[in-house]
């Protein structure tokens, strides 16, 4: 195993090396730096060009500025780098300080956009799985045919023209913003048949399942009207604890089933202890910083689990009774803190920065707009939701595919049937049997994904006007400034083979099948 | 197949494969949704050249794709002189779409074409002969993979620009053969150990013959429908690549250009981006539809897997 990780990494090291050098060859050879200056009439026109030589090194033949440029990446990425220089682009800046910000805006929406995708991707990819052949399944595989077939930056303009302009109308328009009644009619039948086809069942479950998903929907949405959502939206005491009490039975019965009691109790307990929380955390809230929020978030985890060990420490099935409790306690600390960010929206309309129209359009910040923890929270969301909505389609579409895939082949294996033949639940066979071992190949697909991600980004960076790499590499080919470029793709080439790597490995440690010569 | 081929095979091999090929064809051809998308993806080629001809070749529309005309309707909104409507220059959009079209198949024919072929060479010489070529050659490949195609796309198309969209293509298809590769690869590790090629190599075939007459005929499913979906992703690479301003340029015509050029009008003229639009996604979905009923043409266990699922499924839950 250790001899197959250094050579993988050897190997990487080369890949990087060869690729780096084909694409440093291949922008440095069509591209001349000094053409504009060439062409100027400025009266310094041979001082400038003097100095633009001097500052991209360019009396230097093309392959040995490459390894100038890989001794710079070498002092860059060795520990405790001190000096550490990716080359100036054609201004004069230093690509190794216009890195890092644009990563961070680019890591972020990956990052966003990939969890996203991954979670929603397997969760309707099982539910076609087990839904095989239903209309469900047949709607879901042709909505994902066409979401490959869609480029992002037609989703993009899409996203821009109804998803921003027109939310932001409807928002500043209505006094107060209120939904037609068309749209919550609408709303409701596509709700209850959508909901009636994932349950599927006989025609009258199906009914049933019709009725109630479209009374909720249809009770949400007047709720949100009556209430006056859009302006002042809050979850409050009562929604709060609805929705609690429903992740705890939700939770539960997939995890552990409900039959499991203990499970159930644990989830219980940590969800009453969180709502506890919700009446006596807001004058703490208030004056949070984003560090006391990690540090409640990881409390409230590690809470929840010591509650299941405590529940199950007389008797068995701890892990079940531990990964509910855990689960349960995210869900409900993540909608403590939407209840939180809720509170803090009126005042965000309210700034002269947003003037109502909260959903933006470009850029990753609103320039001027400051804020408490709350504020510039909301600010980033109106930021980056649409562009990672647009970036997650695709990757949607692929993992729906792929999740579906997996776990029909996963069924076919003799381990379900001897789990059927024993008489396991459903919920046991699904969730304990077949969606583990499911998620083994997704590792290897996730790492692709990234990578077409990172890629994808370019356009959705573009479109949306964000500062991040994409940006970068775009204004940098538009001038052929080599560095930029390089400094670009320099992290994508790393991050692409990083994934990768870790892929094999976990896919390796995940399945013991699988030998690492 | 040659006469030599065929008098390798005793009689009966020849009838059997001759019947899955057969099989496959029907397979394919009973799939509504396949036929359907097949017959929409060569209709909208086949409307565009009569529309506005190919090359030379002039077609029943008689306005140019580049030509600046009288505005007709206030805001260049759709008439029956442009169906499409006009671009604030007054060119006409029904003609540039199509022309768009056109630009659009031929850069997918070409990708698709060059990178099934270089991909096949390199996944079955890497598969067939491996040891130290097939290290050679998957390095190369995990080389090429680093980089996403979008970004040797963009510095290639940003390069080549002035060199028009054959050289773009061909570029471009240089740069998306390595899941192809990969994928014969695998196929011909898989398949050189079978015994039909011991008995090629006992009757004295060469390793040449063996690659494309022996060994390649067996892998081809997978290679037609991974350059299918080659192709479509062709399509959006393509586009994307005009869409940010790196792969077709003026005044040749790109779908992805034209939505680029007018994405700011949309609220006012949305149907310079609506047509644009739908010429992307409509040949792009139909050829994937087409790949997947291929897909399933060549493998058609999963289909008769799943039925018998269904059956089963019901009773368990």
């Amino acid at each position: 195993m250790f001899s197959y990780v250094v050579r993988r990494i050897l190997v990487s090291i080369l890949t990087l090396l060869i690729a780096s050098f084909l694409m440093y060859m291949l922008t440095a050879l069509s591209a001349d730096p000094l053409e504009e200056l060439r062409t100027s009439s400025a009266p310094n026109k041979d001082e400038l060009i003097a100095r633009r030589i001097e500052l991209l090194q360019l009396d230097v033949a093309p392959p040995l500025r490459w390894l100038m440029w890989v001794g710079g990446v070498a002092s860059c990425l060795a520990p405790f780098a001190f000096e550490c220089t990716l080359g100036n682009s054609i201004e004069g800046f230093e690509v190794a300080l216009l890195l890092p910000p644009a990563m961070a805006s680019t890591i972020r929406l990956v990052t966003a956009a990939s969890i996203l995708a991954i979670i929603l991707g397997v969760v309707v990819g099982m539910v076609t799985a087990l839904r095989q052949n239903s209309a469900f399944d047949i709607g879901t595989t042709f909505v994902s045919f066409f979401l490959y077939s869609l480029p992002s930056f037609l989703v993009a303009v899409l996203l821009k023209e109804f998803g921003a302009i027109g939310m932001n109308n409807f928002i500043q328009r209505g006094d107060p913003p209120q939904i037609s009644l068309i749209w919550i009619i609408g709303l409701t039948v596509v709700s209850g048949l959508v909901w009636s086809l994932i349950v599927g069942g006989t025609p009258y479950r199906r009914l049933i399942t019709f009725g109630v998903a479209g009374a909720a929907t249809a009770a949400a949405l007047v709720y949100m009207n009556l209430t006056n959502f859009f302006l002042e939206p809050s979850l409050g005491p009562v929604l709060l604890f609805l929705l609690i009490a429903l992740t705890i039975v939700g939770v539960t019965a997939l995890t552990a089933g409900l039959r499991n009691r203990r499970a159930l109790i644990a989830a219980g307990i940590v969800g009453v202890i969180g709502y506890i929380c919700y009446f006596t955390l807001q004058g703490l809230f208030d004056v949070s910083t984003i560090w006391t929020l990690l540090i409640l978030g990881v409390v409230a985890i590690v809470v929840s689990v010591l509650v299941g060990f405590a529940v199950s420490y007389f008797g068995p099935d701890k892990g079940q009774v531990i990964r509910a409790a855990g689960i349960t306690g995210f869900f409900v600390s993540f909608f403590v803190l939407i209840d939180r960010f809720m509170q803090a929206w009126p005042s965000y309309m309210a700034n002269p920065r947003i003037n109502g129209r909260p959903v933006a359009t470009a850029q990753d910040a609103t320039t001027g707009y400051s804020g408490d923890v709350w504020g510039t929270g909301i600010d980033q969301l109106m930021h980056f939701a649409l562009p990672t909505i647009s970036m997650l389609l695709v990757s949607f579409a692929f993992y729906t595919r792929f999740a579906r895939a997996g776990l029909l082949e996963v069924f076919n294996q003799d381990y379900i049937r001897t789990a059927r033949a024993k008489g396991l639940s459903e919920q046991t066979i699904v969730m304990r049997h077949a969606f583990r071992n499911m998620l083994i190949p997704l590792t290897t697909i996730i790492a692709a994904d990234i990578g077409s991600l990172l890629g994808g980004a370019l356009i959705t960076e573009r479109v949306f006007a964000i500062a991040g790499m994409g940006a970068m590499f775009n204004n940098g080919l538009r001038v052929l400034d080599l560095n930029p470029i390089m400094g670009y793709f320099l992290v994508i080439a790393i991050l692409a083979i990083a994934f990768n790597f870790i892929a094999d490995m976990l896919y390796a440690v995940l399945d013991p099948r699988v030998r690492v010569k | 197949m040659t006469d030599k081929t065929k008098s390798d095979k005793s009689v009966k091999a020849e009838v059997k494969s001759e019947n899955q090929w057969t099989l496959i064809a029907k397979r394919f051809f009973s799939n509504p949704l396949a036929m359907g998308s097949l017959v929409v993806f060569v209709g909208i080629w086949l409307f565009s050249v009569v529309m506005v001809g190919l090359g030379p070749i002039p077609g029943i529309w008689d306005l140019n794709y580049s030509t600046p005309y009288t505005q007709v309707a206030p805001n260049g909104a759709p008439v029956a002189e442009h169906p499409f409507g006009q671009t604030t220059i007054g060119q006409d959009y029904f003609a540039m779409t199509m022309r768009g079209v056109q630009n659009s198949y031929f850069v997918m024919i070409v990708i698709g074409g060059l990178g099934t072929i270089v991909g096949t060479v390199i996944g079955a010489l890497a598969g067939y002969y491996r040891g130290w070529v097939d290290s050679f050659l998957m390095r190369m490949t995990d080389v090429f993979i680093v980089i996403p195609a979008l970004v040797v796309g963009a510095v290639i198309g940003r390069i080549s620009g002035g060199l028009g969209i054959y050289l773009l293509a061909i570029c471009l298809g240089l740069v998306t053969w390595m899941g192809i590769a990969r994928l014969v690869r695998g196929e011909f590790l898989t398949l050189r150990e079978r015994e039909f090629v011991d008995a090629a190599r006992i009757a004295g075939a060469t390793d040449r013959r063996i690659i494309f007459k022996h060994i390649l005929p067996n892998a081809v499913g997978v290679v037609i429908v991974a350059s299918t979906l080659l192709a479509a992703s062709a399509i959006l690479l393509e586009t994307s690549l005009s869409y940010l301003g790196y792969g077709i340029l003026p005044p040749e015509v790109s779908l992805g250009r034209l939505i680029s050029d007018n994405q700011s009008a949309f609220s006012n003229r949305p149907w310079l981006y609506w047509w644009p639009a739908l010429f992307i996604v409509v040949p792009a979905l139909a050829i994937n539809f087409v790949g997947d009923g291929l897909r399933e043409a060549f493998d058609p266990r999963q289909k008769r897997f799943s039925r018998r699922r269904t059956k089963e499924l019901p009773e368990s839950a």
